[in-house]
């Protein structure tokens, strides 16, 4: 199994990344030979083998249901890209 | 062609919690924007979730109350897409093990009722909101909202009409306030509603393409809405072309629904376990407490009534079909135990029409449950009539006072006094011979004439049963 | 002997018995470092560094210490310290000033440590040779040609380079241990869950563990003491009490059974690296504890899995550097599209861009089985592997890294570059602590002995570290133009 260009431009899409011209055909090139490094994978049974996503068998700790978060819009804001009126700005999405 | 309409519906209800599922900031409704947008809320690099426990027990308080299955290990999942109100790239989810797992409903449309099947409810976390209106070049992102508890409820498509939709939404929508887990208000988006429609020929097994109408915030609009997208399937279907599955939004003001450009097109969310949360254990203790402590739910309630109060169905599903509404006649009763038919009339009748008129919810009724509640006491003890009771009601309504004071003030207390009743009816009986002698001749309905007469002298005062009594000894 | 070679545990008696304040000693580091050419710090926080120094001097003064007080040190870029900027090596967190502390940065404060400045990194922890920073290559103080190890490369950097006691480090598929072993340090991994990872950016969130990167074991002990602990705001960190992790550095490991896995001895490593190995653990053998072989079949697939794994959940979690709450926006963007395609394509790095699509892609609609799914398989059947392997031995024993580091610039590859992960990406997966102590030296280089434990084993493998270095001295080594 080997990725074409085009998929790879519709890879990078989904992730919102544009590549030029150049870097795509990089980039086509570097995941397919790590792909070809992932597809060692196959070589394994693992039928019956539950995966694993943590490491630890821990379960979830709830918290309990407090509000102590403060207003702090202010220090959060400071460092955002473009503001006004209180919120984030962003070009005019048209739904 | 005869075709059948089939619906399904994805119902979020925002859990009733005070802070956010994943963040202790707070969830209160109409704060300054962003002002209730932590750290966590943001998406801030290097913070992460801990799941709030009052949310869990929600969920799992919906699930017994839909007898469902609960999925007694859940994982959360990340679903990935990029949208400026979604601050980490990604909806923490649940995908292949919701917290509550199948389960159902009955609903009544007319005269039958019909049980509607619940897939899954799942938890997950609100987005924030987007505001197109505030800036003529850009979008404003509002945060507050980002994290807030959502449960989405998930049905079958088992409804086969827009007003089999809205009973199934009214249900759940009495059903998570019943149980105290929504607040259900929905111009303020605390409980939404997302129909999946689609038609196809009557009699054929196969469902058909079908649209996912978002954007409704009411239960008539959703009625509307269905009935429009059904009139567009056919339109289609009937011209030879072909439905295309896609997100409709519904425009309440042009009454139209449109297509949600291209935005589901390229999405392929990449749902995968959420690496910082672990799967959630729930315990066969913490079952059976919330079991124990669910409250009497309404189809439990409705049994109650009518096997206690000896309310006929259609009276106590009405009575019922609301909690607020529920609670209203059930604190009526206090005082009027063995007159809860007259309480149910009152509710259903003159209170309910009042408040339709004037358009106020049950809860700001201006006239209490309390205060109604005297009232129908009042004519269970034989102090006013029920026509009298009336007109009490109406200045109770109108804040003249309470149905004591009103009834002393005006003075509308019935006449008990058997003298004073008797020496109006000899007056009567004494100046209407030519009716008398019609009455003993066999013209029973007459007696209406005597009766209006002694009303008319007494204001309406005479107690009913007292006067029938001595008009009917008095003539024979 | 110059200060700045002295250890943790001597610098505290140092200033403890007034021989020299904290406000010196901060001042001799923030010198070394401006005149340093290593590379090794993104931001110096000197104003900052001084006014905790002062306040450290005032405790001691009044004989409120603790062991650490006024103990300066560098920070790895990647976890949050309010008011300053925290980068993780990007260009995308160029601008981001935190609003907020780490907990292990919160922990550090309260301890009453003097933080330096901000150490490089590769960019958001991807690398392995430090070479992905958007601040410049960190250069290896025992030869500046050569490469210091990644992703915590600034911080092996500046303790080998004696710019700092020691340096705080994050571990995902070995970026502690890696550059340990590369600049001839002591680091360890502690067992996932050990310290929280709130406010820590995350690379892989499964994967990610912080540790100290120091000059000796004990030293480690001592830091891992602060860094160490459950949190309530990390729901993967565990609810376990923190023991003193000094207190059993002296038992004796008469009796010690170590493994070594035959598959850490096969093609690709280099031979003078495995004959420094081997010698290191003659030198164990001679301390009284015995050798095993032992087999971890599955790790020969520690690669692609952990290179399914972590970029899976590295698109995920870079996803929030979107340009619209913080960090890098492009310049006028035209519209929402175009904000996220720029700023994301601007702001992150070559291999950040990568790992991000090679994420996309394996999490996506038809490939999620055959390469996420069976990633995570795979990771079971390692985790069982070090199970077993456990069961007949104390330790596990091998190199940290084929080779000693190599020449900036001289892997162009991404797969070669992957390649030098081997060794370390095993214990990542399977949640385990790992350490990796200077034993010895190939080609004029420092080689790694790397010690894998069972879960929750720190003490132990601190124990077994501290034992070998009573022994030998790789660990006092200086690189030239560092004495």
């Amino acid at each position: 199994m080997s990725l074409s260009e085009e998929q790879v431009g519709q890879i990078a899409y989904l992730a919102r990344l544009s590549l030029s011209d150049e870097e795509l055909q990089s980039n086509t090139k570097d995941l397919n030979s790590i792909l070809s490094l992932a597809e060692q994978l196959a070589e394994i049974k693992t039928d019956d083998i539950t995966p694993m996503a943590h490491p630890l068998h821990m379960t979830q700790r709830l918290r309990e249901d407090k509000v102590t978060e403060k207003d702090q819009s202010e220090s959060f804001q400071a460092i955002a890209p473009k503001t006004g009126k209180r919120h984030y700005l962003v070009p005019t999405v048209i739904e | 062609m005869q075709w059948e309409t089939v619906i399904g519906l994805e119902i979020h209800a925002q859990l009733s919690t005070k802070s956010k599922i994943f963040s202790s900031a707070s969830t209160q409704f109409g704060a300054k924007p962003n002002s209730q947008a932590c750290a966590v809320d943001l998406g801030l690099p290097g913070v992460l979730p801990v799941l709030n426990k009052e949310a869990v027990n929600k969920a799992i308080k919906f699930g017994l109350a839909v007898n469902a299955h609960i999925n007694q290990r859940n994982v959360f999942d990340r679903k990935n897409y990029f949208y400026p109100d979604l601050p980490k790239g990604y909806q923490i989810s649940q995908l292949d093990w919701p917290i509550v797992g199948e389960g159902e409903i009955d609903i009544v449309v007319g005269e039958n009722t019909k049980t509607i099947g619940v897939t899954r409810a799942h938890l997950e976390e609100d987005a924030g909101k987007s505001i197109h209106d505030l800036y003529d070049d850009y979008t404003a992102v509002d945060l507050n909202r980002a994290g807030t508890p959502l449960l989405e409820i998930v049905s079958e498509p088992d409804m086969r009409s827009a007003k089999e939709a809205v009973a199934y939404a009214k249900k759940i929508h009495a059903l998570v306030q019943y149980i105290g887990i929504c607040d259900g208000n929905m111009q303020e988006g605390s409980f939404r509603c997302d129909a999946n429609v689609s038609i196809r020929p009557m009699g054929q097994e196969k469902l058909g393409t079908r649209a996912e109408l978002k954007n409704i915030n009411s239960f008539k609009f959703l009625e509307k809405a269905i009935n429009l997208e059904v009139e567009r399937q056919q339109d289609i279907l009937e011209d030879g072309g072909e439905v295309v599955q896609e997100t409709r939004l519904y425009d309440a003001v042009k009454h139209e629904t449109r297509s949600m450009r291209s935005k589901e097109e390229a999405n392929d969310y990449r749902y995968f376990p959420d690496p910082d949360l672990l799967p959630v254990e729930i315990s066969n203790e913490l079952l059976a407490s919330i079991k124990a402590d669910l409250p009497e739910l309404p189809v439990e309630k409705k049994a109650r009534f009518i096997a206690e109060l000896g309310l006929n169905e259609y009276d106590a599903d009405v009575l019922t079909s609301q909690k607020s509404l529920a609670d209203y006649f059930e604190t009526m009763l206090i005082g009027n135990e063995s007159n809860a038919k007259l309480c149910a009339n009152w509710v259903m009748g003159e209170l309910s029409a009042l408040l339709n008129k004037n358009q106020i919810e049950i809860q700001d009724s201006p006239v209490s449950a309390q205060e109604l509640s005297l009232l129908i006491q009042r004519i269970g003890d034989d102090t006013i009539s029920g026509k009298i009771a009336k007109d009490v009601f109406k200045a109770m309504w109108d804040g003249e006072g309470s149905a004591d004071q009103i009834i002393d003030a005006k003075g509308l207390k019935q006449m008990t006094d058997t003298g004073a009743i008797e020496a109006i009816v000899d007056e009567i009986i004494a100046n209407n011979a030519p009716q008398v002698e019609q009455f003993k001749s066999g013209n029973e309905k007459i007696l209406g004439f005597f009766v209006g007469q002694a009303m008319k002298a007494t204001q309406g005062k005479a107690n009913p049963k007292l006067l029938n009594e001595m008009l009917r000894s008095k003539l024979t | 002997m110059s200060i700045h070679n002295k250890t943790i545990a001597q610098l505290s008696k140092g200033l403890n018995s007034g021989e020299f304040s904290s406000v010196e000693l901060t001042q001799h580091y923030l010198d070394r470092i401006n005149s340093s050419q290593l590379n090794a710090f993104i931001t110096v926080t000197d104003e900052l560094a001084m006014e905790q120094a002062r306040s450290a001097d005032d405790k001691i003064a009044k004989g409120n210490a603790n062991i650490l007080t006024g103990i300066p040190y560098a920070h790895k870029d990647i976890f949050c310290t309010n008011g300053i900027k925290t980068s993780a090596g990007s260009k995308m967190l160029d601008n981001f000033i935190s609003p907020y502390d780490a907990t292990v940065s919160h922990k550090l404060n309260q301890a009453e440590l003097v933080m330096l400045g901000k150490a490089n990194m590769d960019e958001f922890a991807m690398g392995s040779s430090n070479e992905n920073s958007y601040y410049g290559d960190v250069k290896n103080p025992w030869n500046i040609n050569k490469i210091p190890g990644g992703s915590s490369g600034g911080s092996a950097a500046a303790v080998a380079g004696r710019l700092a006691p020691f340096a705080t480090g994050t571990d995902t598929g070995g970026s502690i241990r890696q550059p340990s072993s590369l600049c001839g340090i002591t680091g360890l991994k502690p067992t996932y869950g050990r310290i929280s990872r709130y406010g820590m950016i995350a690379y892989a969130s499964s994967l990610d563990q912080a540790g100290p990167m120091t000059q000796t074991a004990e030293d480690a002990a001592l830091v891992l003491n602060v860094m160490a602990g459950f949190d309530e705001k990390d729901s993967t960190s565990a609810e376990r009490d923190v023991e003193d992790y000094t207190a059993s550095l002296n038992d004796s490991i008469k009796g010690l059974t170590i493994g070594l896995p035959k598959e850490f001895f096969s093609e690709g490593l280099d031979d003078e690296v495995a004959s420094q190995v081997m010698a290191a653990v003659k030198e164990f053998e001679s301390m009284g504890a015995s050798v095993k072989e032992v087999s971890l079949p599955n790790s020969a697939y520690a690669i692609p899995t952990y290179y399914i794994v972590a970029p899976c959940e590295c698109s995920s979690n870079l996803s929030r550097l979107d340009g619209v709450r913080y960090g890098y926006r492009c310049d006028d963007p035209k519209d929402l599209e175009d904000l996220y395609l720029r700023s994301r394509s601007e702001g992150f790095g070559e291999e950040v861009k990568r790992r991000i699509m090679i994420g996309a892609y394996a999490l996506s609609a038809g490939y999620y089985d055959a390469y996420y799914l069976k990633a995570q398989k795979t990771r079971h059947l390692i985790s069982e592997d070090f199970k077993k392997a456990f069961k007949d031995v104390d330790v596990i024993m091998g190199p940290v890294s084929p080779t000693t580091a190599f020449d900036l610039g001289s892997v162009k590859d991404p797969v070669s570059m992957y390649l030098a992960d081997i060794y370390t990406l095993s214990a990542n997966l399977a949640g385990l602590p790992g350490m990796s102590i200077p034993a010895g030296f190939a080609q004029n280089l420092p080689v790694g002995l790397q010690l894998i434990g069972n879960y929750w084993s720190e003490s132990k493998l601190l124990n077994i570290a501290h034992q070998f270095q009573m022994q030998t001295n790789w660990h006092t080594k200086v690189p030239q133009g560092s004495e």
